[in-house]
């Protein structure tokens, strides 16, 4: 069963009629992740703000994004903000500009619970203290009473990973949630992405360029370059066996970064 | 060639009138050798980027002094030309105004070396970064990431340094230009023979390009080993570091 069915979709900006997405086609499996890899302004982003429907105004689409059977794009901008969040629920790379600078966290959070949810504050308080904790954030009701600006990074992408946790979406788009970050929030977040599908068994969507995540976190990839999905299947025999000439670009590239440290790692022991 | 020392710098914290100050380095030593890539990693906010500030002369230490070649680098003319600088956003550090070519030209004018063969060294800047010359006359907005960044590269190798600082140079590229860039560097270190100070917070870039890295954090060195053994570091903090890093792996199927 498939919980979206991207079928033909195509992108272009009105102003410039360039086009940026040709002709793709994808489906994620129920409760499987999908990774979309590719270099930038190979139109990865694109691809998931077209399911969100968040893109600019002035870049168009056309083709069906059929999410558990009802095309998105019919919709009216009433019923999808109504999706967004509940059943569609995004994560995004940069943690300070997600969050609204103006107000402390937690009003931001309140805000969002209750457009969903018919929850009073204690209670919608008292479940995301509980997500909030399950992703391994330390006083969480202090940082609810702080502003974007004075968290850091990783703890701003565990905050969203707990935002989702709440919100039990049926899939998960994360567009490079690790890429600003350090080595030991790296490692953190994707450990709480991958216990966050274990936990609700939902289906994700994940854009990165770092292969090595991609790795650890996915069952499918495809390979995206210029705007046309080059290479798609099981993530596995993609990597060990790339066919695309520019899917073995890529993993060969990042494979002598790696290598080169593994042998490092490993000289004299 | 480089030397730290002792450095110490603070920074005042909330507002105009507060009296606190926040300690960014705490007494930082080191040297960097001729020839040598020296690597500093540190995570976000452990004030590395700081610490590449001062040895670029543009802020000044509280404490401490910080001398290349024996001589004070607060003062200009002991950096003017010997210490070049590449930052992260490529986008921002090129003046939009300026044709590729002006860009790599500038420096050259601040020292007032303008000569007569000027065109065919930016020639041969462009060509030794993997460049062509049909990118003279282009604008920063024309270019990608990666070419972008090469220009920076030109530009900081315009007035033949010997110390180039490097300040997560290039951790916003995609890992394919990422180490097409690492390669240019490696070449160009040989050709040059110029000392690196290499800033940033990916352990396997590196391992990939440096002689000797350390360890930053909170405003100290916590550990400085030769890259070699690295796989043996000491402190509780680096041997985190490497056991949380995620790497890339190929099973072979054979």
């Amino acid at each position: 069963m498939n919980i979206v069915e991207v079928k033909h979709l195509k992108v272009w900006d009105a102003n410039t009629d360039k086009v940026i997405i040709h002709n793709s086609s994808f489906q994620v499996k129920q409760g499987s992740c999908l990774a979309i890899v590719g270099e930038s302004g190979s139109g990865k982003s694109v691809t998931c703000r077209s399911i969100m429907r968040l893109n600019k105004p002035w870049i168009r689409l056309s083709g069906t994004i059929l999410f558990k059977g009802e095309d998105l794009n019919q919709l009216s901008e009433q019923e999808m903000r109504r999706r967004r969040g509940k059943n569609l629920c995004m994560i995004l790379q940069n943690g300070m500009s997600a969050f609204d600078p103006s107000c402390v966290i937690g009003v931001h959070i309140r805000e969002t619970l209750q457009t969903h949810f018919n929850w009073n504050n204690r209670e919608s308080e008292r479940k995301i203290i509980s997500a909030m904790e399950s992703v391994m954030l330390k006083n969480p009701q202090e940082i609810l009473n702080q502003y974007p600006h004075q968290l850091s990074g990783g703890m701003l992408q565990r905050i969203m990973i707990a935002l989702a946790l709440v919100l039990e979406p049926d899939l998960i788009i994360a567009d490079e949630p690790t890429t600003a970050l350090d080595t030991i929030s790296q490692y953190e977040v994707v450990e709480q992405l991958i216990r966050l599908r274990e936990r609700m068994g939902c289906s994700m969507l994940f854009i990165s360029h770092d292969l090595g995540v991609v790795q650890k976190i996915a069952d499918e990839v495809m390979v995206m370059k210029d705007g046309a999905i080059v290479e798609s299947g099981d993530i596995r025999s993609v990597f060990s066996k790339p066919e695309h000439t520019y899917t073995q670009y890529l993993v060969t590239t990042r494979l002598e970064l790696s290598n080169h440290f593994r042998k490092l790692m490993q000289e004299g022991t | 060639m480089l030397k730290v020392d002792g450095i110490e710098k603070s920074y005042k914290q909330d507002g105009l009138f507060s009296k606190q100050r926040q300690q960014v380095l705490k007494k930082v030593a080191f040297e960097c050798k001729q020839g040598e890539c020296l690597g500093i990693i540190g995570e976000s906010g452990s004030g590395k980027s700081t610490l590449g500030r001062l040895i670029l002369g543009i802020e000044k230490p509280d404490r401490g002094r910080i001398l290349f070649e024996g001589k004070n680098v607060n003062d200009r003319r002991v950096r003017m030309g010997s210490i070049s600088a590449v930052f992260q956003n490529y986008t921002s550090s090129i003046n939009p105004f300026l044709t590729v070519e002006e860009a790599i030209m500038e420096p050259l004018k601040a020292q007032e070396k303008v000569k007569a063969d000027m065109q065919s060294k930016v020639d041969t800047l462009l060509h030794q970064v993997g460049l062509d010359s049909s990118y003279r006359l282009k604008y920063p907005h024309e270019l990608s990431g990666g070419e972008a960044q090469r220009v920076c590269i030109a530009r900081a190798l315009s007035t033949e340094p010997r110390c180039i600082v490097f300040d997560e140079a290039i951790s916003s590229l995609d890992v394919s230009v990422q180490i097409q860039v690492l390669r240019l560097l490696k070449e160009l270190k040989q050709l040059y023979q110029m000392s690196y100070v290499f800033i940033t917070h990916d352990i396997q870039v590196a391992a990939y390009i440096c002689d000797r890295v350390i360890i930053f954090r909170d405003g100290q060195i916590e550990e400085m080993v030769p890259i070699e053994q690295l796989k043996d570091v000491q402190s509780v903090y680096a041997r985190r570091l490497l056991t949380y890093l995620i790497t890339f792996q190929v099973e072979d199927q054979g």
